[in-house]
């Protein structure tokens, strides 16, 4: 890979992580802190552990912290839930002057006594944010003292925000859920009765009902799903984790530690998937029915997929046509994500031109870089400008970003694509692969780019590529 | 569904539950945006500046740029001083903004980073301005925040050169949308008046489309006129809660008297802010002005049976609350629940302003009802179990509410994160009140249609 060259670019101390893929190898570098005084695209440690915690539904997510860093997480992922709705609503402690002076460990026992009393929920979660790595407040011992007196598990989350970035919220919300799993629980004998066709799915957190939609194949193929990590999970659920016989991971970014430790501590093996796009999808579960070596279980396989595909070819080939030769921008939050995109994009016909994540890691640049054609741009943490100069100089058509991207594209007279939360169609699966061809066409595709050039000097004609 | 709030009040003090307002820096970020040119920038962790531009960006639908001081464990135990002189060298280097704005979070707060002097100490470029505000969070709202900046500006900038003043107003619009402030100045154009308006967000977020990404979009308010706006006659705070600080300050910093008025939501406040420009400015005030005025009057007339005795519960923030509550009143209906997540009064001043503001209009009307400063939702949800209303009038996150509670609904405020359009169009002045009174009357009447029986259904009403 050859450097992008840095002279064309403002701050130096950033070309070593942007890549143009070439001949030479190089590394990226990644997985840094962003440099003060840009515009970083980037979240919080506190952000990271909320999102993989936030969808276990019967749960109370108390914030403990000032109240900013609650009320921008109310209920802002689309994890749909089939039983309890408590993790929708948005705790926080809501600390003022005095307790930042003081301590605010007395808020926070008063808090959960309260929530403990009203909701009288089986969990709580107490995350911690900056302020309380600063102030030092004990979240362990308060929590210890509350779980004792109200007979309810509260478990801190260790999730300051400045110790780190986005990763090391997942590894804090790991950590709290290895603390939920307890091997203790389960009678004798049930490791080799239960532990049969039963699987944990790590890294999904049901958005616009994923997790159901895999729950489901997997079923037609006769395997169960244990308990989700974390969509649409309950306490009870997760207790239970350790009756599964295999771990599958989806999202690896955020459960790659989990699943590690739970192999460590518990022998459960773990394999990598994705059920994003439909060759992923096939090969996943191909995968997954070939670990338990049954037969039955390859046969159904074989037949599900035979059938999805039959009911998808049509749609897929009906955007393929229409969406061929188009190019496509990539920026997301976890290096997963990145790559199954790439392949979600190949199977529509669209090249990838410029791909980049917020905490991707080592493992995951290289695959990706793998994967792409000459030419392409990678980058790691990337700011506005940075974005907005590789995707007009490669010609994309397409951003594929999150919320704080969305309007760079439009006013660039792009067109866009959430791949994040703010997604409303389940992507995952062979139904998925259709929503997402239906979107990108949707969008691409819409009559409104028509408009784009004004009448005056004030608006001249867009730089972007000519889309159909 | 999401109905997890129970009927019985319980007494609470550990904590909020739903809450009806956000934090400091946000607001901050919001006014500092109001300058041309000026790029916001948070001194903190970079979770706070990612949320604060998200959660704007949901709300206008445009880029909301900002940079942070990015801090790390070393950072939040040996303090932020290298990290804001970083940021500072860098965003002049990348971004050549004309004035950073720089405003505190609670983390920086905590550690107690000195601001003034770490700006003073910075290599900030020759005719390039760094300004400040304290924003910790753990004091105040959003409101608070956008106040603290606007005094920032006032407290940085703003000079008193001139030995007469100028024939001419300030205006501080206070935290609302661009649509409105736009509005604001067409009618103080509408009545001949020179002014200067900041922070003014219009042509900064609600910039139209151009095929180009600019960073500095072509609005918002010119570093000289906040300058010269020491020279000026007079300044109009419009909402205490987010104005009135800046204009007390410039009053003692360049003698330019203060005026606080409510935000020009519904008929009397329009009233008022109009009559206080003419009367300070000798000005007629133009037809096309009556003419509106006229028109709301007319509408108010033909639909007002469609209100009257209407129960209805308003939340959100203080200045447009109290604007909105007048306005509820004038066409006969209840307004029985007032809720702001803001604390009362300014801080350190004496508490209660609002709810005794609010308790005021209600009593004048003859109407009890619940009135509440730094409330949440959990709260304004229990009231409504207990005494159910027929509308409800708040930001997004009312809709969990109305939804359990089956109430027709009206999004007014911040933030609104479920509908466009918000940003554009005008809630103040009489055309505002217009606009209020089609959402209001469709709101209810969309709900008599629905529940109809068909032998009920009318085609006139
Ligand atoms: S730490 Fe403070 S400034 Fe940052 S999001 Fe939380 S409340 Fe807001
Ligand atoms: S204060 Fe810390 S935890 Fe809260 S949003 Fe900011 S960076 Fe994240």
């Amino acid at each position: 890979m050859e450097k992008a060259k840095a002279d064309n670019f403002s701050i130096t101390e950033r070309k070593d992580f942007i890549l143009t893929k070439g001949r030479q190898k190089d590394q990226l570098r990644c997985g840094e802190d962003s440099i003060a005084g840009v515009v970083s695209q980037r979240a919080c440690v506190y952000c990271g552990a909320r999102v993989v915690l936030n969808p276990v539904t019967d749960a109370v997510h108390l914030v403990h912290g000032p109240v900013g860093c609650a009320s921008y997480t109310w209920d802002i992922r689309g994890s749909l839930s089939s039983g309890s709705d408590l993790y929708r609503f948005s705790f926080s402690t809501d600390l003022k002057e005095h307790d930042v002076i003081f301590g605010g460990e007395k808020k926070l026992t008063l808090a959960i006594a309260e929530l403990a009393q009203k909701y009288n929920p089986k969990l709580i979660f107490v995350y911690s944010t900056c302020i309380i790595g600063v102030i030092g407040d004990d979240l362990e011992a308060v929590c210890k003292a509350a779980s004792k007196k109200y007979k309810v598990e509260v478990i801190p989350v260790q999730s300051s925000g400045f110790a780190g970035n986005k990763s090391a919220g997942y590894r804090a919300a790991c950590d709290a859920l290895l603390r939920l799993i307890e091997p203790k629980t389960i009678e004798p004998g049930f490791y080799k009765e239960k532990r049969k066709k039963s699987i944990n799915y790590l890294g999904d957190f049901n958005l616009a009902g994923e997790v159901w939609i895999i729950k489901n194949y997997l079923k037609q193929i006769g395997i169960d799903v244990n308990v989700a990590f974390t969509g649409d999970s309950s306490y009870e659920a997760l207790k239970k984790a350790t009756g599964a016989s295999l771990n599958i991971v989806q999202c690896a970014g955020s459960m790659i530690y989990l699943a590690n430790k739970m192999d460590e501590l518990y022998g459960i093996p773990y394999l990598n998937v994705s059920f994003l796009g439909i060759e992923d999808t096939a090969g996943s579960l191909r995968k997954i029915a070939k670990f338990f070596n049954d037969l039955e279980i390859m046969r159904k396989t074989e037949e599900l997929i035979k059938n999805e595909k039959t009911k998808v070819s049509a749609v897929i080939q009906f955007y393929r046509e229409r969406l061929t030769g188009k190019k496509a921008a990539i920026y997301v939050g976890g290096g997963f994500k990145a790559i199954s995109l790439i392949k979600q994009f190949k199977e529509i016909g669209i090249d990838v031109v410029m791909i980049g994540t917020q905490t991707g890691r080592r493992e995951e640049y290289e695959t990706i870089n793998d994967m792409v054609d000459d030419g392409t741009v990678i980058l790691d943490d990337a700011n506005p400008s940075e974005l907005e100069k590789f995707m007009m100089e490669k010609g994309a058509h397409l951003l594929v970003g999150g919320v704080k991207e969305r309007p760079l594209a439009y006013k660039l007279g792009m067109a866009f694509i959430d791949h994040n939360h703010d997604r409303k169609h389940p992507l995952s699966g062979f139904v998925g692969a259709v929503n997402f061809a239906e979107e990108v066409y949707s969008t691409v595709c819409s009559p409104v780019w028509n408009y784009v050039t004004g009448t005056g000097a004030a608006f001249p004609a867009p730089q972007r590529a000519k889309i159909i | 569904m999401l109905d997890c709030t129970p009927k019985e009040i319980i007494e609470r003090s550990g904590g909020v539950i739903n809450p009806a307002k956000t934090c400091q820096p946000i607001g901050a970020i919001y006014a500092a945006l109001g300058i041309h040119n000026c790029l916001p920038h948070s001194h903190g962790s970079q979770g706070c500046c990612s949320y604060h531009r998200m959660h704007l960006t949901r709300h206008f639908r445009e880029p909301a740029m900002a940079t942070t001081s990015s801090f790390t464990e070393g950072a939040s135990v040996f303090g932020g001083v290298s990290n804001l002189k970083t940021a500072i060298k860098n965003v002049f280097a990348i971004y050549n903004p004309d004035v950073m704005a720089v405003h505190t979070t609670c983390l920086s707060e905590t550690i107690g980073d000195d601001i003034p002097s770490i700006i003073k100490s910075a290599e900030v470029p020759e005719g390039k301005l760094v300004i400040h505000a304290n924003t910790p969070s753990y004091q105040g709202s959003h409101i608070t925040g956008f106040s603290n900046m606007t005094k920032g500006m006032v407290n940085y900038l703003a000079e008193a050169t001139l030995e007469n003043k100028k024939e001419r107003l300030n205006i501080i619009p206070g935290f609302i949308n661009p649509g409105d402030m736009r509005e604001i100045k067409r009618i103080a154009d509408l009545m001949g008046i020179k002014f200067i308006m900041f922070p003014d967000t219009s042509g900064v977020l609600d910039s139209p489309m151009t095929g180009q990404f600019n960073m500095y979009p072509r609005g918002g308010a010119r570093i000289e006129d906040i300058k010269d706006a020491g020279n000026s006659k007079l300044t109009v705070a419009l909402g205490s809660y987010a104005s009135s600080d800046a204009a007390n300050l410039l009053e003692r910093k360049c003698k330019v008297p203060a005026v606080t008025l409510n935000t020009p939501i519904g008929i009397k406040a329009t009233d008022n802010f109009i009559m206080t420009l003419r009367q300070n400015f000798i000005k007629e005030v133009p037809y096309l002005l009556e003419e509106e005025r006229g028109q709301l009057v007319d509408i108010m007339i033909d639909t007002h049976y469609h209100f009257h005795g209407k129960k209805v519960a308003v939340f959100g923030d203080p200045d447009i609350i109290a604007g909105l509550t007048e306005f509820i009143l004038s066409l006969g209906m209840l307004p029985v629940y007032v809720l702001t997540g803001t604390p009362g009064g300014t801080i350190g001043g004496p508490q209660g302003i609002f709810e005794k503001e609010i308790t005021n209009m209600l009593t004048e009307a003859g109407i009890e009802g619940k009135v509440k400063a730094a409330g949440d939702l959990f709260q304004l949800h229990q009231w409504i179990k207990n005494g159910p209303v027929d509308l409800l009038i708040g930001n997004t996150y009312g809709k969990y509410i109305a939804r359990a509670e089956d109430i027709p609904f009206v999004r007014v405020g911040f933030p609104i994160l479920d509908r466009s359009m918000h940003p554009y169009l005008p809630v103040v002045g009489y055309k505002g009140a217009m606009r209020l009174l089609e959402l209001i009357s469709n709101a209810l009447l969309d709900r008599v249609d629905r529940d109809a029986c068909d032998e009920d259904l009318e085609l006139v009403i």
